[in-house]
């Protein structure tokens, strides 16, 4: 099921559900589902594990140590960096806004319907964490996390629920931001100062002298492809 | 032991021709299908066929457990076909038996024969078939409901599979047996087409028929799948054809 287009003698079907497929330089929420001795393997919703390899972190673990900067459970924004052709996806944590994410909590949505929650230059995610007071972080692969008052966690996770079901209808963020206003004390002028920093860029043993910083790592080229955003909004 | 617990055997055809519920012979019973049901499976349908509630969910591609059935150049179809404990009118016995086996083994390789598996290697599609109520062709009306959860799990196919059952009832062949007729009647033949090619993926039988009775019935079973088939697209458009839609779905014209 999805949209089919034709070039003799070969149709392409853009399908309109399904897994997540991951692109270069996407930037996506992952969940640690084992740890091995120089890698970490990471559930993305995609059809496979990606595998993150020490080498993409900012931490450099001995052989074994690497339960102590990332356990099983621990959610992670990386960005997609190769796929090779067994279906191999290679992600990496070295890039701006990227690391470990700690507190907050995980939302989601159909893969299909991330380009809605983001809005066009951003406008759906700006109006969401503007008038919730919360932090948010969008993966291309459908996952969300969220941090803030349990207030406004529950109400992005309601305006997630809105898109996911009546992503289709035109005035999408009118629709939200009338939502958002009506329920509740929304925060403008909202009592929560953002919490600072809860993307944790540092292991147990942050290596401060490290000569390639976080942030003059190869760099991750802005979401320019998906309109725009960066993956953080706070 | 004669006739001991054994039913009278009722008139499976009337003198105009009609069966047992009032239907010709090659007439189906009433269909209703519905997609994506489930939330947390990647894709659903549940298939009313006549007295048939069957529900079935697909999950994946995703990792293969337990990991040495996992092929390194294409994904792997894995299907658990199971009929309720309260399925039918004495209680089944719940699990795998000889029967669900084959049935999940033979509707695997029907998918096989239509799922593009090489464009997900090392990974596997599960495909779950579960049987609320039966009454005849659960094994065609599972396949139907999986087929629906593989297009509504967004998963390549060449085409999507229909099935249906064709039999001797009677003397006569007829389409779509329901229970009595299956029972009672002298053959039943489950067979599973790709219409857009006109393959066949699955044919099984039990019964007897001679060489044109089983032309004939391969005739009416490819008209029955057919038939099918423009229902379960209907099924899939419905699902996406909201009123407030402006987005029409499947292909564009």
């Amino acid at each position: 099921m999805g949209y089919a287009t034709w070039r003799e003698p070969f149709v392409r079907v853009v399908p309109f559900a399904g897994r997540y497929s991951p692109k270069p330089h996407d930037v996506i929420v992952g969940i640690v589902q084992d740890v091995q001795k120089t890698f970490w393997l990471l559930d993305i919703d995609a059809s496979r594990w990606a595998p993150l390899h020490t080498s993409g972190t900012p931490w450099e673990p001995g052989p074994g140590e690497l339960d102590e900067f990332l356990r099983v459970g621990d959610a992670v924004l990386v960005a997609v960096e190769n796929l090779d052709a067994t279906g191999k996806i290679g992600v990496t944590m070295k890039g701006e806004g990227l690391g470990k994410l700690s507190g907050g909590t995980l939302a989601g949505v159909s893969p299909a319907k991330i380009p809605r929650v983001i809005g066009k230059g951003g406008s759906m995610i700006h109006t969401i964490t503007q008038l919730t007071g919360t932090q948010v972080a969008v993966g291309q692969n459908g996952r969300i996390w969220v941090d803030g008052n349990p207030d406004g966690i529950l109400r992005v996770r309601e305006c997630l629920r809105i898109i996911e079901t009546e992503g289709q209808r035109s005035g999408l963020t009118e629709r939200i931001e009338g939502f958002l206003r009506s329920t509740g004390p929304t925060d403008d002028t909202g009592p929560h100062p953002p919490r600072p920093e809860s993307v944790d860029r540092r292991g147990p043993d942050r290596f401060e002298d490290d000569p390639s910083g976080p942030d003059d790592s190869p760099s991750i080229p802005s979401d320019e492809s998906h309109e725009g955003e960066g993956p953080w909004e706070t | 032991m004669g006739n001991v617990g054994a039913k009278e055997i009722p008139e499976l055809l009337n003198a105009e021709g009609r069966r047992i519920d009032g239907r010709k012979l090659d007439e189906l019973r009433s269909i209703t299908m519905k997609v994506g049901p489930l939330t947390r499976a990647d894709g659903s349908a549940f298939v009313e066929w006549g007295e048939n509630k069957v529900m079935a969910a697909v999950y994946g591609p995703r990792e293969v457990h337990p990991r040495h059935l996992m092929q390194t150049s294409k994904a792997i179809i894995q299907c658990r076909y199971n009929m309720a404990a309260f399925s039918v009118d004495e209680r089944k016995r719940p699990g795998q038996d000889r029967r669900s086996q084959e049935i999940s083994k033979v509707i695997t390789e029907a998918f096989e024969s239509v799922v593009f598996t090489e464009e997900f290697p090392k990974t596997s599609i599960d495909i779950y078939i579960e049987v609320l109520q039966a009454n005849a062709g659960t094994r065609c009306a599972g396949l139907v409901a999986a087929s629906l959860a593989l297009a509504d799990a967004g998963i390549p196919m060449a085409d999507l599979v229909s099935a249906v059952a064709v039999g001797k009832v009677a003397g006569r062949i007829a389409l779509d047996l329901k229970k009595e007729e299956d029972n009672f009647g002298e053959a039943d033949l489950p067979m599973a087409l790709v219409p857009q090619s006109g393959r066949l993926v699955l044919i099984q039988m039990e019964g007897h028929l001679n060489r044109d009775e089983l032309r004939q019935a391969l005739d009416l079973g490819t008209k029955g799948c057919r038939e099918i088939y423009d229902r379960m697209r209907e099924a899939l458009r419905a699902k996406y054809d909201t009123p407030t839609s402006a987005v029409s779905a499947g292909v564009p014209a």
